[in-house]
């Protein structure tokens, strides 16, 4: 009953633009960043490696190599205020739910498959 | 203006705020509650409100709790405690007191029960770090260390934290934001985490340092 209630709390903070991706996927997702008093939203592009949690609390880590070939990864709570939007930019085909493999490989071998939708 | 309100914990989530930030809240089932009694300074010595909440069936409550209750309406409530108000004398019996007491932004103080944890050691009971994990060390891990010096005093000091009974006592943590207050639901969101377990009994104040 408590638990119910939570959930319904939660419910009411939830966004209702984010798209359907899963892990594997490219996203790019623009986050707003405050400079001064003035307001931007900077994209950050990557591939989707988890995504954890449920209800309000849910969160997803994208990984994207910077320059150098730096891997940087980000943690975004799914419902924040802060995002702009999430695109997808390619769904990927993986057979794993949390892509921490990834971390140690670069180049080719990170290298994730498309997945083409059958339906 | 009465000072507290009566609730129970329901449990804790996250909690986006205008700004944006993820915060910790705390969601409170508080009120409604009803006026009881009055407590005067000549009758009782001193001035207060008596507020009783939750109701239950009237088997659930003796005959002279029952006779007790009547003059706030005859309804039948379990809690029953005391607050201070502004003008104590200003409020009758059968009066209603809701969430509204309260305004988002306001800080508060909640007392409640902590959770019990039984007999502990030192290591968790006193924050104690225990002894060395490595080096030849057997059954010390989490051993208290030295109690006192030798022969003088030749006692331990009174005082001297060991192990025991943690937990299970009244706590009262001070000064949290009130992050939304919803009327309809008599709920209460507030920032940051509250003692006991989830439906247990909480007094929330007016905080004293606010």
């Amino acid at each position: 009953m408590s638990q119910q209630l939570l959930e319904e709390l939660g419910r009411r903070q939830y966004r209702t633009d984010i798209p359907d991706f899963r892990v594997g996927d490219t996203v790019r997702v623009g986050v707003k960043v405050v400079e001064g008093n003035r307001e931007r939203v900077q994209d950050f592009e990557g591939v989707v490696i988890r995504r954890r949690g449920e209800g309000i609390n849910e969160n997803f880590t994208v990984r994207r190599i910077a320059s150098h070939g730096i891997g940087v990864e980000r943690t975004f709570p799914l419902h924040a205020p802060r995002i702009d939007y999430i695109k997808v930019i390619r769904r990927g085909k993986v057979r794993r739910a949390k892509l921490y493999y990834l971390r140690g490989l670069a180049g080719k071998a990170a290298r994730i498959r498309e997945r083409r939708e059958t339906t | 203006m009465i000072h507290g309100l009566l609730g129970r914990k329901i449990g804790m989530m996250q909690y986006f705020t205008k700004e944006g930030m993820a915060i910790p809240v705390t969601v409170i089932a508080a009120g409604p509650c009803i006026v009881t009694q009055i407590r005067t300074p000549e009758r009782d010595g001193y001035s207060a409100v008596q507020l009783g909440y939750e109701e239950v069936e009237s088997r659930k409550l003796t005959k002279p709790q029952q006779g007790h209750l009547k003059a706030s309406g005859g309804k039948m409530l379990r809690i029953l405690r005391e607050f201070s108000a502004d003008d104590p004398l200003a409020h009758k019996p059968g009066e209603v007191v809701t969430v509204e007491l309260f305004r988002p932004g306001q800080k508060v103080d909640i007392s409640g029960t902590s959770k019990g944890r039984g007999f502990a050691g030192v290591v968790k009971r006193h924050g104690f770090r225990g002894g060395p994990k490595t080096h030849g060390q057997s059954d010390r891990h989490r051993a208290p260390g030295s109690i006192g010096a030798g022969t003088t005093p030749g006692r331990v000091w009174k005082g001297q934290r060991m192990a025991g009974r943690m937990g299970g006592t009244r706590v009262t943590i001070q000064n949290l934001e009130v992050v939304e207050v919803l009327p309809e639901q008599n709920l209460l969101l507030v920032k940051g985490s509250v003692p006991g377990a989830r439906n247990g009994l909480l007094q929330i104040r007016k905080a004293v340092k606010g």
